[in-house]
């Protein structure tokens, strides 16, 4: 047998494989929910705007008087070519909407992927390795409560907090900055790096620290109640004790053989915690006028635009799925079990 | 079946039992307050004023508004107290929806199996990994239109998103449980398929229903919460929302912290609260988390035997 | 040649002596007497089979002895390791001597080693830890050489558990057991968990112990045949005693326990006709039988066996033994009461009491 364990670029390709049918599906359920409300978009958008000619013409020109089987697979051909059709409301082309909006939520999206790792990893372990003593009894009791906090309260207590000092809560950088700094890759934070401008870089930084904290510990107190269970469960299982019983001590027990792999389940279920960031992030970007993809789609689904909300859920659709591939991928490099 | 599912609770320790306890307190605390809301809570919850005077907008805690009074001129205490029935309402409503759609449907699928089961399942997958709060929040989009933003709009918004993680832990139960022996006698014996899945699968499949639903109610909170937050909940003049109220807040006046304080609070009290009741119950019911009660013994002196040892000759 | 094991032997020359031993475990309904009152010497180089129905305490006894019991647990008696007293020391000074000077090789193979870690970095964590400084290379000959004698080709030397079957894994088990050359080992029913065929494999490797170090081994199972096979000495449980010991030709040729010999009957070969078994089933250990805990399945009892526990005699045979019944065979009984010595009446054994 060759040394290699299993074969992981094969097994890359069989999960990129994935990715079509679990997007169809999750499009398809899209397409289908935002047709079986009643009403038909173009009217509960723009319908107080327009004379009945001009919705007609409306209608016609995004294709809704066509059969909805004809409409499926006109959707689905533009997704395909990454065009997500235009919005109603201000006839926009949703990838430039996604385009523009997209990176703060991404910034926002990983610093707060960050904090949650940073803070609920070791906590987890160490409330895992001190089970039923204070210490656990505490750290638990701060990820149920991390978690059961909705970031909009804990966003709006933390803005009052620092109302006083100054400390900015409110949208991603200043006006300044947002006009100063080339939009390359639309991702504030890289464009400023880019720009090789230090006080926009830190301007953004400084803007970032409360919504990512926000939302990082809402993760981290999902993470924290997953590694600590995991790593109870690691502890009692056999290898543990054999390595034991050959006198290795323990401290190296407890940290190469089960925090190791105690944590290997861990980065799946950072896959998941990119779903529930998603809908953090949508909440998050409300409390603090974050000009995100999720303060996009409350002000179009305000506006009533099945478009706009259909096109920019199905992009967070494919991101999600796109991730957990890639989560999937992950896995399989760290646990040679898994390529088999 | 209750004799099966109290007996571990009796053997906890400690921590387990504490957080079990604890969080029935906090639950039963909320329930009283939602069921006894119109005689505990000193105003309606769309009270503006009292005796034809209006209360003062922004006014801080004190002895007449002990949480103080919001820009709509509501007494936050009342608000709060009310937003407690709202929310049980609407949750308990969601959680027994989502229990009476996926339980059944993941014994079906579990046990027939075939192709049915695997469309069941791949739906199911995407439905889960897809962002909760997204799938409530185009529902909510949706049934605004026909069913306008009452209690029950609400909770369906809630339900879909929960029936797959019900799906999804009892069809692999079902699974498991299927190729039992007992159920290869059963079938035996000439039992209908219907009389197995009844009385021999669900036995089995509803030991983990109630770690699931706690978890599942503190969840639902949270995400109803959210909708009024951001609008898709609960309509403002029919019943009080937490969320809602924190949505407003949202725009107050520095200084003013009663406003999103408190509502806030009590969501985030609330679901702990359930949260701690699923966690003392997972605890508590999964055998690799439990840890039994261990009795010290103390061995009472030695008897020496007065033994030779082999190869000493009597 | 026998590779020689560095360590100072005492006077007495035994590897290990325990003398009424005892673990008991508390429980809600009171204590449970896993071992209750066990002597036994093991001499350098030798293997001892301990056997005995599951439920018996053997493994109880055999983690005893490495201090792997779970929390809970007391023990006490006498345990001598190369004179010194094991139970007389702290836990971190009985840690200390696991590894290097007592080994043990599990139960079940397909889970005892790290999935995340080769075959070749559990070898070095375990020689690293006992002998700070080694190299790498050393570290990796001695490994090889091991692997070799297990019967394991260097080329899987890096490979990770999952790419074994159960009965490799078991051989890499033993190799870390052995490469750190400790003189006792104990074996915890090291082939239940496998085929017949690898079976034979591992209890051949077992028995050339013998031949290349002068390792002990306390060889714990319910199999008789492995006994009959690779052990020198042989000890029956039953109810957490020691009912007999001995050689085991002598104990195979004249079992002097009613136990051991219904066990014997028991085992199936070829020229099995009719199955054997014991009625009854093992004994509680929370309140175990009074007098002999045999008592109520035996077929030779006594109504003393129901009052008074046995006492350990060495029989003529040269095995030590608690039975009324072997000291009455011996006429050693002359000075009881004949209706002491009358068979015991009970009632019949219902399929019900077997639950």
């Amino acid at each position: 047998m060759a040394s290699a364990s299993g074969s992981l670029p094969r097994y890359i390709v069989q999960r990129l494989l994935l990715i079509i049918p679990m997007v169809w599906v999750l499009i398809t359920m899209v397409f289908i929910l935002l047709r079986v409300a009643p009403g038909d978009p173009v009217s509960a958008a723009v319908g107080d705007k327009l004379s009945t000619e001009a919705l007609d013409a409306r209608r016609a020109a995004l294709g809704l008087d066509r059969p909805m089987l004809t409409q499926y697979f006109d959707y689905l051909g533009s997704v395909v070519q990454f065009d997500f059709g235009k919005t109603i409301s201000d006839n926009q082309p949703i990838t430039d909407v996604i385009k523009n909006n997209g990176g703060a939520t991404l910034s926002l999206t990983l610093g707060a992927i960050l904090i949650a790792l940073l803070v609920g990893i070791p906590l987890g372990l160490v409330a895992g390795r001190r089970r039923d003593t204070g210490t656990d009894v505490v750290i638990r009791l701060f990820g149920i409560v991390s978690y059961a906090a909705p970031v909009f309260w804990t966003g709006l207590m933390l803005r009052n907090l620092v109302a006083p000092t100054g400390w900015p809560s409110y949208e991603i950088a200043s006006p300044i900055t947002k006009f100063q700094v080339e939009p390359v890759t639309h991702i504030l934070i890289l464009d400023s790096i880019l720009a090789g401008d230090t006080d926009a870089f830190l301007d953004v930084l400084q803007h970032h620290v409360l919504p990512c904290l926000v939302l990082g510990l809402l993760l981290a107190g999902v993470l924290i109640r997953l590694v600590r269970v995991n790593l109870l469960q690691t502890l009692q299982d056999d290898y543990v004790e054999a390595a034991r019983a050959r006198g290795i001590p323990e401290r190296y027990v407890v940290r190469r053989h089960a925090f190791r792999n105690a944590l290997v389940p861990v980065i799946t279920v950072i896959g998941l915690q990119v779903a529930l960031a998603l809908g953090g992030a949508v909440l998050t970007e409300a409390t603090f006028s974050w000009p995100g993809l999720g303060t996009k789609l409350i002000d179009y689904l305000t506006a009533r635009d099945y478009a706009a909300v259909q096109g920019i859920i199905t992009f967070f659709a494919i991101a999600v799925v796109l991730i957990s591939i890639l989560v999937d991928i992950l896995n399989a490099i760290v646990d040679p079990r898994v390529r088999y | 079946m209750f004799g099966r599912l109290l007996a571990p609770i009796r053997q906890t320790t400690g921590a387990a039992r504490w957080i079990l306890l604890t969080g029935l307190l906090i639950t039963a605390i909320y329930v009283i307050l939602a069921l006894f809301a119109p005689w505990i809570a000193p105003y309606d919850f769309n009270q503006r004023g009292i005796d034809g005077a209006k209360f003062t907008k922004f006014a801080a805690p004190s002895g007449d508004h002990w949480f103080g009074v919001n820009d709509q001129f509501y007494d936050v205490l009342s608000r709060c107290i009310w937003g407690a029935r709202t929310g049980l309402h609407v949750v308990a409503l969601s959680v027994v929806l989502s229990l009476v759609i996926g339980v059944p449907l993941g014994v079906v699928s579990g046990f027939i199996g075939g192709w049915l089961d695997r469309l069941l399942v791949f739906v199911m997958d995407a439905l889960y990994a897809f962002p909760s709060l997204l799938l409530a929040i185009v529902f909510a989009f949706l049934l605004r239109g026909p069913l306008g933003g009452g209690v029950v709009a609400a909770a369906l918004s809630l339900t879909v998103i929960y029936i797959p993680q019900y799906f999804r832990v009892v069809r692999n139960t079902t699974v498991s449980a299927r190729e039992a022996t007992y159920v290869e006698a059963a079938r035996a014996i000439g039992a209908k398929n219907g009389t197995i899945m009844r009385r021999y699968l669900f036995g089995n499949v509803i030991q983990s229903v109630p770690v699931i639903g706690t978890l599942n109610a503190a969840d639902a909170m949270g995400t109803l919460a959210a909708l009024g937050f951001l609008g898709l909940g609960i309509q403002p003049n029919e019943a009080a929302e937490w969320g809602y109220d924190l949505s407003r807040a949202l725009d107050d006046p520095s200084g003013v912290w009663w406003t999103g304080f408190y509502p806030g609070m009590a969501i985030v009290l609330l679901i702990t609260g359930l949260t701690l009741i699923g966690e003392g119950l997972n605890e508590t019911i999964n055998p690799t988390l439990r840890k039994r009660r261990l009795r010290k013994v103390v061995l009472p002196p030695r008897h020496t035997t007065p033994t030779t040892v082999e190869g000493e000759a009597r | 040649m026998s590779q020689s094991v560095d360590t100072d032997l005492p006077v007495t020359g035994n590897v290990i002596e325990a003398r009424d031993l005892r673990v008991w475990y508390g429980t809600d309904r009171g204590p449970v007497r896993a071992v209750d009152g066990v002597s036994f010497d093991i001499r350098p180089g030798e293997i001892l089979g301990l056997v005995g129905e599951s439920g018996c305490g053997k493994s109880t006894l055999g983690r005893g002895l490495l201090g792997l019991l779970p929390d809970g647990a007391e023990m006490d008696g006498e345990l001598r390791f190369e004179g010194q007293d094991l139970l007389a020391l702290s836990k971190k000074e009985l840690f200390a001597r696991r590894g290097a000077h007592l080994g043990m090789i599990f139960q079940e193979p397909l889970t005892r080693l790290n999935p995340l870690m080769r075959v070749s970095e559990h070898f070095r964590e375990t020689l690293r830890t006992h002998h700070q400084g080694m190299d790498k290379a050393e570290i990796d000959r001695r490994a090889l050489e091991v692997l070799r004698q297990m019967g394991i080709p260097p080329t899987r030397y890096r490979a990770y558990p999952h790419e074994f079957s159960g009965g490799m894994r078991q051989r890499i088990m033993i190799g870390l057991a052995l490469v750190l050359k400790p003189p006792f080992v104990v074996a915890d029913e090291p082939t239940t968990a496998l085929d017949v065929l690898v079976e034979a494999q591992i209890i051949r490797i077992l028995h050339d112990l013998r031949e290349q170090s002068d390792t002990s081994l306390l060889l714990i199972t319910h199999n008789l045949g492995i006994i009959a096979e690779a052990c020198d000495r042989v000890a029956v449980m039953y109810a957490g005693r020691i009912v007999e010991i001995g050689e085991a030709r002598s104990v195979f040729a004249q079992p002097q326990h009613p136990y051991t010999r219904e066990l014997l009957r028991s085992t199936i070969s070829l020229s099995t006709t009719g199955l054997n078994y014991i009625p009854g089933a093992p004994p509680d250990l929370v309140e175990p039988p009074s007098g002999c805990h045999f008592h109520p399945r035996c077929p030779d009892a006594m109504s003393i066996c129901a009052t008074r526990a046995p006492v350990d005699r060495v029989h003529a045979n040269g095995t030590r033994a608690e039975c009324w019944a072997a000291d009455r065979a011996e006429g050693l009984l002359g000075d009881l009461p004949p209706s002491d010595l009358a068979p015991l009446t009970r009632e019949e054994i219902s399929d019900a009491d077997e639950a």
